[in-house]
This record gives structure tokens, C-alpha cells and sequence, in this order.
């Protein structure tokens, strides 16, 4: 009995595939008039969410809505969770009301994991601290499938913040799953000490790389990581990791631009090239609701999940 | 008889499922295409020569008969019917009761089913309930002008207020038996066979 | 009244031996012996009473975590006959005021000997140099200074305050986290970190500490002990410095002898230990140190934390866990069982060495006639599941839940008296 995804690692290739299938059909609902399918009535999905995130709350809310459950949002801060209550508490209340998924944003990674241990309903990691966010990573492959047509042996390169992204971690595991050859490229103090291990290639120099890409993802770097001192100032890291308009020149024609958002216009990403041909944001954030929609519906939709992991 | 494309496909396809390999033929190739020929001769009769129908196969073999039966009406009349495919899954009234299940293609053709004259194939008419899903799904599409159902054989035991306008065979059976589909497409040869249902 | 220790093996050696206990001291060691009260002890190991250099009691601040009383207890089953309680409680114990509150705790409860650790800055804030002097000077004779759970990490500051402790054989137990290295550190760094999102606490953060104290001890001539010594590069640098005769003593705790941050892949935070589990390699080389001597002693670090300090997120949860009860079978388990200690070793890592590292007068004797009666008893043979829920200490927070381990305890005697019999207090 399947019944969490809290890992992109949880999903072998048939998962995965099924997910991608799944919200292919899924996204035809999207363009009905009729925008919502009968699927989960009476399944009660909650967002619970400790950590400001209105784009992937949203996202999810709506996938949940358009198959019907019925959607609570559970927005952490300003609840009595802010008032000490702990995680614990706040699950086993959900558990009380009868919730059938909780959907958790949460700054510490591994809280997924945790409140899985705790509630018998299923949970979806929306991402977790500097973990993982492996609804993203779906999205992402979804999208990249759609423009190109196949993921296996795509040749996917990320770039920015690695060490503090949730995003690069889904992705590179998934991917892998997929099929795609990843490389990753950050200045060395963006990359965290073990990533020799990651099935990935690293690089430090964008320029070497960005020619042979067939997806080049842009990850958003923080301005407060400069006062780590990862990184001497905004101008370097443009002039050294940005993807601006000269770099995106060097592009093969059919490679596509990706980011997670939120963007950092004018610093990892020039405006131009977030709002150029290549650019497949808008349709990252179209897709994220079909993709969410199939997980929610590969979870619940059943008598028992046909995707994700059993809790430890 | 051989290649079986996908396994939860088949299991949607026959809402009893049984052991093939004790089934008896019941309708053999040449039989068959005699029975979609005449379903296509009525269904052209009954819709005043094909105008406006669209056709929505409830997958999979509800979808290859769909584009049998419009293969049919073009040679015998010269009119294009549109063939689509309805996929029932998130319709359904038993999603609880399996694993959660694969997603097959939902194809409406052209200008979709406003104002049309849509007609449902499916290969096995039993309890209904197929139909029911079917109908809410083809609500939530749009408003077609009028709903027909098309089955290739309707083996009774309706559990719904449900009757096909076109029936290629009825097939009475009992609750202890399966009824197998098989059309060249999907099983390599054309038949319907008749066997036990599995306990 | 007297007790019988009947047909015990001495350090493991040798032939069964009968052992009398009475008025605290080993009485009489022979054959034929006679006792008021007797304990078959065929098979089993007599081994002098285990010394703790490092152990939290939580008294005063978090009793609902452990109580001197309740923390003695589970030394007492653990087969420790004395426990160095830290100092970092509330308030800190950095006045002779609260070391003396702990050491009377400790002779209240009776269960084992309770020598307070001294803070060696006021608050363990790392600024001002706590009154050191009074400490050692007061009823609880404190020789073992320590800021543990913070590093010392004011390089001046250290350097003094191994200088000042000279004056009454002090010794500074130094918690080697540089701090600057470790900012919002919650596991060892390395590969499962980079996969579980965790920030790193990276060896090197520890290794800087332990290499500079080793320089400053030997520069001013003081006496430096490091506490839970937790990576390979720890090991060499102690070595290192030993080898020049400088005076460096090291630990190592059960813990870190057995697990590795494999067991933080599930985020269950009873493995988020300050230092973190380290990688295979690293367990290899504290072992092999341990075994060589380069690690003079096994402490436990036993760390007591109230349930819903452990029941959170990883990153909101509390570090450290118990081991009072487990250490025995754990050094069992990863340094007898494989031969790389012998019983008589043993005695020397858990008993002897602490007891003179702390400066004790009591503990970690000889068995030898005349000598206090602070003894264990143990049973090699025996195996046992580890149970959260059967614990005598008051927390739960054990790394072994569900291991099979070596060796129960059948009595532990202080001065004479049980103290625990047959893994029950006494």
C-alpha cells in the first residue's frame, strides 16, 4: 500500500511514467469549459502549509478542487502553531476532522517524512526546507516531455543555488529515473560537500556547458547568501552564472529555458530570456496543476495509492 | 489472441473477468463483421443518414469498434462520421473499490459535442454503470444534441435504468459466466467468447 | 552485612574466584568463601565499577527530562558506580553553589558517586572565566571543567583557562565544535547530508578545535581532555599530540563506536547527536583508537530529552541521547565480541582511565583486597532487545530501540551496597 510521495526518489520509472500519462489526460480538463471532474468528491485534502508559498498553494488547491475534494487550507503561521504547537499536534488534529491527504510546505526538511509517521492519510511533500519538492521535479518533466518530446537521454543542466535547493534534489533524482543526464553547475560553495555522490556531473563553468544542453533550469539564487559569503556580490554571480541574453545566444534552437521561480530578473536570468521562445515558465506553472491533479488522484483516487512510499 | 496490450485496459473492458482459456466461441470473425455492418445499416437509419453524429468509443475496444462502425457508414453511405474515444475512468462509481487506475485517452473529435448526436460504443453492455459514467463524463464535455448507446453485445443483468439503441447481439447469460471481446486490433483475431466467470 | 560474589571470573581471567564484600571494601578474594547474602555468579565477569566522565543529569532545569535521582538510577543499572554530571543546566552549574546542590543530590540518592563538572565560562557564554577555583575547592572538589554542549572557542580564553586550572590539577573538557563551522549544523556533512537537505556539521569543525587545544595545552603545559571524539581525523591529531607527550586525554562514546549518519535517513531526530554520527570510516578509526589507546576512556554523553523535545522535525529537535544503560553492551558488542578489547581492557577504558582522568580518589581501583567495594558484576553471555519503553531513566531517547545487544548486568555495588541487581535498581 502506497500512499505518500514525499521523495522523487519514492517514484521508480513506471511511477513516474504513470504520473506524466496521467496528467496528459489530466490537462485536457483544464481547457473544458467545465473545469472539474467528480474523481475525489467527499476526500477532504489539506494544505498545510508553515512556510509562505501562495504560488505552489494555490497550485495544488486548485488540482485538488478541480477533482473535487474538498480543500482546506491550513496556513501555519498565524495558527496556533506559531503559538508552540508542534507538528504532532497539529497532525493529529487534522486527523481527528478526517482528512484523506495533507499537502506539507514546511522550512525543515524531513517534516513530510515525520508527519507521515504520524497520520494514516496520505501525504504529499510540497516541498520541505533545502530537501526535496518532488511535484516540482514532475512538473519539470512534464514540461520538459511536452516541449521536447521524450526525456531519456535529455541532457538537463541546472543551475545556481544547488546547496539550498529542494528543486535541483528532485530533479536530479527523477531525472535519473527518467533517464536524463544531468549536470549541475554552481560556483563550489553553492554545491554541498557530497554532491560527488549525486547522479549527476558537476561543473563550475556555465559557458562549457550551456552549448551541449537540450533544457538549461535556472534556479533562483537568495541575495542574503552573499552575506555567507558564497558569493562576493550580485555582479559576479551575474557575470559568472547568469543566463543572459549573450549566453542564451550560444543555445542550440530547439533548447528550452526553464525556472522554478520565483526569479531573480536581471540576476540568475535577463529578462529577455525569462520572456523569450525558449522560456517555458508560464507553461511550468499551467502544467503544475495537472501534475498535481494525477498525484492527487494516483493517492486518493483509489482503494490504495498506485504511486509513491509507505511510511518507515 | 495473443498480444493483450494492457493489463488494467482488459480489466476495464470486461467488468467480469474470467478464465479465457475455457471460453467457447459464441460469434465467430465473419459473424462479427456481419454484426457491425448491420449496426452501421442502423445507425444510419436511425440517425437520418449520419448527419451531426459523433462517435465516442469507451476505451479500448469500445474505441476500435467506434472507428469500425465509422469505417463502415463512409463505405456503405459516403458520410464521414467523426470517431473519438470517452475515457469513463474518473467517472466511475467503483474507484474505491481498486487500486487507483491508469488514465486512458479521452479524443473528442472536431468541433467537439454541442448540438451533436453523440453515440456511445462500448463492446459489452452489463450492469450499466459504464453508461452512467459515461453520461456524467459527457455532461461535464458539453451539450449534445442527443445520447445514443452502441454495444456489440448485451449480456442483461442491468443494475441502472440503462438500454442500448444498437445492439449487435444479446448474449443471455448467467452471473457465473464472463463474456470475452476480442477484435483483431487488441487480441490478433475477431470473436466473442463465452466462459466461466473467474470465482 | 556481606555479599558473596560466587565463582566470578576477575577482569575476565583466569579461574572462578569467590569475592567477599563487606564494610565497602573488597574483603576477601579466595575459594570456599562465605557471605550473608550470595550471588551465583558462574560465567560471569567482575569488572571495577564504571566511571561516566560525561553525563547529563538535567537537575537543575529540566527535571521532567532526568533527575539526579532517576539519572543515577539508570547509571546504577548501567553498572556505573560514579557519573560526571555536566554543567550545562539551569541555572549553569558555574558557582560552587550549584555543584555543590548536585554533588549533595548525588550522595542523597545514593545510586552512584555524582561528580559535578564545573562550567568553565560564566553561563557557558565563552566570555568571562567562571569561578574555577571555588569550584574545586568546594564540597563537590570539582577537577573536571567543561563547557560541553558549547565549544570553548575564544582561543585566548581556552589558553587561560588551561592555565588556571593547573593550580588544583584541573583538566579542561573540551566540546570541540568550532563554532563558525557548524552555524545551524544538524548532521554530520557529507554525502546523506547533501541528500536530506541537512546542514553540515563538517569533521573538519571538530578536528580545528582539537588541533589548536593540543598546540595551546602543550604551549602552557596544562592538562586538556577531549570530549566524544567522533572522526578519523580526530583520532590521528589526539595521536599525534600523545606522541609528543603532551597531556591530552580523549572519549568516545558508545554511540559513535556503533552507528553511523546512515541512521538519520528517516529523520527520526532520536539520532540528531551533538557531534553528529559520523561515516563508516569514522567508526572504524575511533574504534581502532579506542582499541590502541590513543581514546583513553568511554563516555557515554548520555543525554536525556523530554519526549516532545525528540518528537519534532529534525531541525526543531533537541540533540543528544541516552546511554547510561547501553554503554556496557555497546563497547561489548563493537570492541569485545570482535576482539579488539579484552574484559581487563574494559576496565581500563570505562573504569580506571575516567576515574583518573577526573582525579577520583575511590573509583577505578584494582580488584584487589582492601580496595573499596565499588564493583559490577556482568554476564558476557547474555542478550537483550533494547526497549524505549523499560528504561530507568526517565527519557526515552535511545539510538538502540530494537538492537540485540551483548551482556546484562547482573549487580553493580557501591561500597558494598547494590545498587542495581539484575538490570532493576536495587
Amino acid at each position: 500500500m502506497k500512499r505518500h510521495l514525499l521523495s522523487a526518489a519514492d517514484l521508480s520509472l513506471d511511477d513516474a511514467t504513470l504520473i506524466l500519462d496521467t496528467a496528459l489526460e489530466m490537462a485536457a480538463v483544464s481547457d473544458r469549459t467545465v473545469k472539474k471532474l467528480p474523481t475525489l468528491r467527499g476526500r477532504t485534502v489539506v494544505n498545510l502549509f508553515f512556510e509562505d508559498s501562495t504560488r505552489t498553494k494555490t497550485s495544488f488547491e486548485l488540482a485538488a478542487k478541480r477533482l473535487s475534494a474538498d480543500v482546506i487550507n491550513f496556513a501555519a503561521k498565524g495558527s496556533s502553531v506559531s503559538k508552540g504547537e508542534t507538528l504532532k499536534d497539529t497532525a493529529l488534529t487534522l486527523e481527528a476532522m478526517g482528512t484523506d491527504a495533507v499537502v506539507i510546505r514546511h522550512s525543515w526538511s524531513g517534516a513530510p517524512v515525520n508527519l507521515a509517521r504520524i497520520i494514516r492519510g496520505s501525504v504529499v511533500n510540497a516541498g520541505d526546507g533545502t530537501h526535496e519538492h518532488p511535484t516540482q521535479a514532475l512538473l519539470d518533466a512534464y514540461t520538459m516531455r511536452q516541449r521536447l518530446g521524450r526525456i531519456e537521454g535529455l541532457k538537463v543542466t541546472i543551475v545556481g543555488d544547488i546547496l539550498h535547493s529542494r528543486v535541483a534534489r528532485s530533479n536530479v533524482l527523477l531525472l535519473k529515473t527518467l533517464g536524463a543526464d544531468v549536470t549541475l553547475v554552481a560556483p563550489p560553495t553553492l554545491l554541498p560537500t557530497g554532491v560527488d555522490a549525486w547522479p549527476a556531473e558537476v561543473s563550475y563553468d556555465l559557458d562549457s556547458v550551456l552549448p551541449k544542453s537540450d533544457v538549461v533550469m535556472m534556479l533562483r539564487v537568495q541575495r542574503e547568501r552573499m552575506g555567507a559569503a558564497y558569493f562576493p556580490s550580485v555582479r559576479e554571480y551575474s557575470r559568472r552564472y547568469g543566463l543572459d541574453v549573450d549566453r542564451a545566444a550560444q543555445l542550440q534552437d530547439h533548447t528550452i529555458v526553464m525556472h522554478p521561480g520565483p526569479m531573480v530578473r536581471g540576476m540568475e536570468i535577463a529578462s529577455e530570456v525569462a520572456d523569450g521562445l525558449r522560456s517555458t515558465i508560464q507553461d511550468q506553472v499551467t502544467n503544475g496543476v495537472a501534475v498535481r491533479m494525477a498525484v492527487l488522484y494516483l493517492l486518493l483516487g483509489g482503494s490504495e495509492s498506485a504511486i509513491g512510499s509507505v511510511e518507515q | 489472441m495473443t498480444t493483450v496490450p494492457d493489463r488494467s485496459a482488459q480489466d476495464r473492458a470486461r467488468p467480469v473477468s474470467g478464465d479465457i482459456a475455457q471460453a467457447r466461441s459464441v460469434l465467430d470473425g465473419p459473424g462479427l463483421s456481419r454484426v457491425v455492418d448491420r449496426m452501421a445499416h442502423e445507425l444510419l437509419e436511425k440517425t437520418g443518414g449520419g448527419a451531426d453524429v459523433v462517435l465516442l468509443g469507451i476505451p479500448t475496444r469500445g474505441v476500435t469498434l467506434a472507428q469500425r462502425l465509422a469505417a463502415r457508414v463512409l463505405a456503405f453511405e459516403g458520410v464521414a462520421v467523426p470517431a473519438g474515444s470517452l475515457d469513463i475512468t474518473l467517472y466511475r462509481d467503483d474507484l474505491q473499490l481498486k487500486k487507483a487506475r491508469a488514465l486512458e485517452a479521452t479524443d473528442v473529435p472536431g468541433d467537439g459535442i454541442d448540438g451533436k448526436l453523440v453515440v456511445l460504443v462500448d463492446d459489452v453492455l452489463f450492469s450499466g454503470r459504464t453508461v452512467r459514467a459515461a453520461l456524467d463524463a459527457l455532461a461535464d464535455l458539453g451539450r449534445p444534441r442527443a445520447v445514443q448507446l452502441a454495444v456489440l453485445v448485451d449480456r442483461g443483468h442491468r443494475e441502472l435504468p440503462i438500454r442500448a439503441d444498437y445492439v449487435g447481439k444479446n448474449i443471455p447469460t448467467s452471473l457465473r459466466e464472463a463474456v470475452h471481446v476480442q477484435l483483431t486490433e487488441h487480441d490478433g483475431a475477431d470473436a466473442v467468447l463465452l466462459g466461466p466467470a473467474r470465482p | 552485612m556481606s555479599w558473596l560474589l560466587k565463582d566470578v571470573l576477575l577482569y575476565g581471567e583466569g579461574s572462578p574466584t569467590d569475592v567477599v564484600l563487606r564494610d565497602g571494601v573488597i574483603a576477601e578474594i579466595g575459594t570456599g568463601l562465605s557471605g550473608d547474602e550470595t550471588i551465583d555468579g558462574a560465567g560471569c565477569v567482575l569488572l571495577p565499577g564504571l566511571v561516566d566522565l560525561h553525563t547529563h543529569l538535567r537537575e537543575p532545569g529540566r527535571e521532567d527530562a532526568e533527575t539526579v535521582e532517576t539519572g543515577t538510577r539508570a547509571a546504577a543499572v548501567g553498572g556505573f558506580t560514579a557519573v560526571h554530571a555536566m554543567a550545562n543546566t539551569n541555572p549553569v552549574a558555574d558557582t560552587a553553589g550549584v555543584v555543590e546542590q548536585v554533588w549533595r543530590l548525588g550522595q542523597e540518592a545514593g545510586h552512584c558517586d555524582v561528580f559535578p563538572v564545573g562550567a568553565v565560562t560564566v553561563g557557558l557564554e565563552g566570555k568571562e572565566m567562571a569561578e574555577l577555583g571555588t569550584m574545586a575547592d568546594s564540597a563537590a572538589r570539582v577537577r573536571v571543567f567543561s563547557d560541553d554542549g558549547k565549544c570553548v572557542s575564544d582561543a585566548s580564553l581556552m589558553r587561560r583557562a588551561l592555565e588556571y586550572v593547573k593550580a588544583f590539577d584541573g583538566v579542561i573538557a573540551q566540546h570541540a565544535q568550532e563554532p563558525r563551522l557548524t552555524d545551524g549544523a544538524q548532521m554530520n556533512e557529507g554525502i546523506n547530508s547533501s541528500l536530506l537537505g541537512l546542514t553540515g556539521w563538517p569533521a573538519v569543525a571538530e578536528e580545528a578545535i582539537i588541533a589548536r587545544d593540543c598546540l595551546l595545552t602543550a604551549h602552557v603545559g596544562g592538562r586538556l581532555h577531549v570530549c566524544h571524539v567522533s572522526t578519523a581525523g580526530s583520532v590521528e591529531l589526539i595521536r599525534w599530540a600523545k606522541s609528543k607527550g603532551w597531556d591530552v586525554t580523549a572519549e568516545v562514546t558508545p554511540h559513535h563506536l556503533l552507528l553511523t549518519d546512515d541512521a538519520c535517513c528517516g529523520y527520526d531526530p532520536t539520532f540528531k547527536v551533538n557531534p553528529p554520527l559520523r561515516t563508516q570510516a569514522d567508526v572504524d578509526a575511533v574504534r581502532e583508537g579506542l582499541a590502541d589507546g590513543t581514546i583513553d576512556a568511554v563516555a557515554t554523553d548520555h543525554a536525556p530529552h523530554a519526549l516532545e523535545d525528540k518528537e519534532t522535525e529534525w531541525g526543531a529537535a533537541a540533540m543528544g541521547m541516552i546511554g547510561l544503560e547501553t554503554a556496557l553492551s555497546v563497547v561489548a558488542q563493537t570492541m569485545v565480541e570482535p576482539g579488539r578489547l579484552t574484559w581487563r581492557q574494559v576496565a581500563e577504558r570505562m573504569s580506571e582511565a575516567p576515574a583518573r582522568i577526573g582525579r577520583l580518589d575511590g573509583h577505578g581501583r584494582p580488584l584487589a583486597v582492601g580496595e573499596p567495594a565499588n564493583v559490577v558484576l556482568v554476564d558476557p553471555t547474555a542478550r537483550w532487545v533494547v526497549d524505549p519503553a523499560q528504561t530507568t531513566s526517565r527519557s526515552r531517547n535511545t539510538p538502540f530501540a530494537g538492537h540485540e545487544l551483548p551482556v546484562r548486568i547482573r549487580a553493580t555495588f557501591l561500597r558494598g551496597t547494590p545498587t542495581a541487581v539484575e538490570g532493576k535498581p536495587a
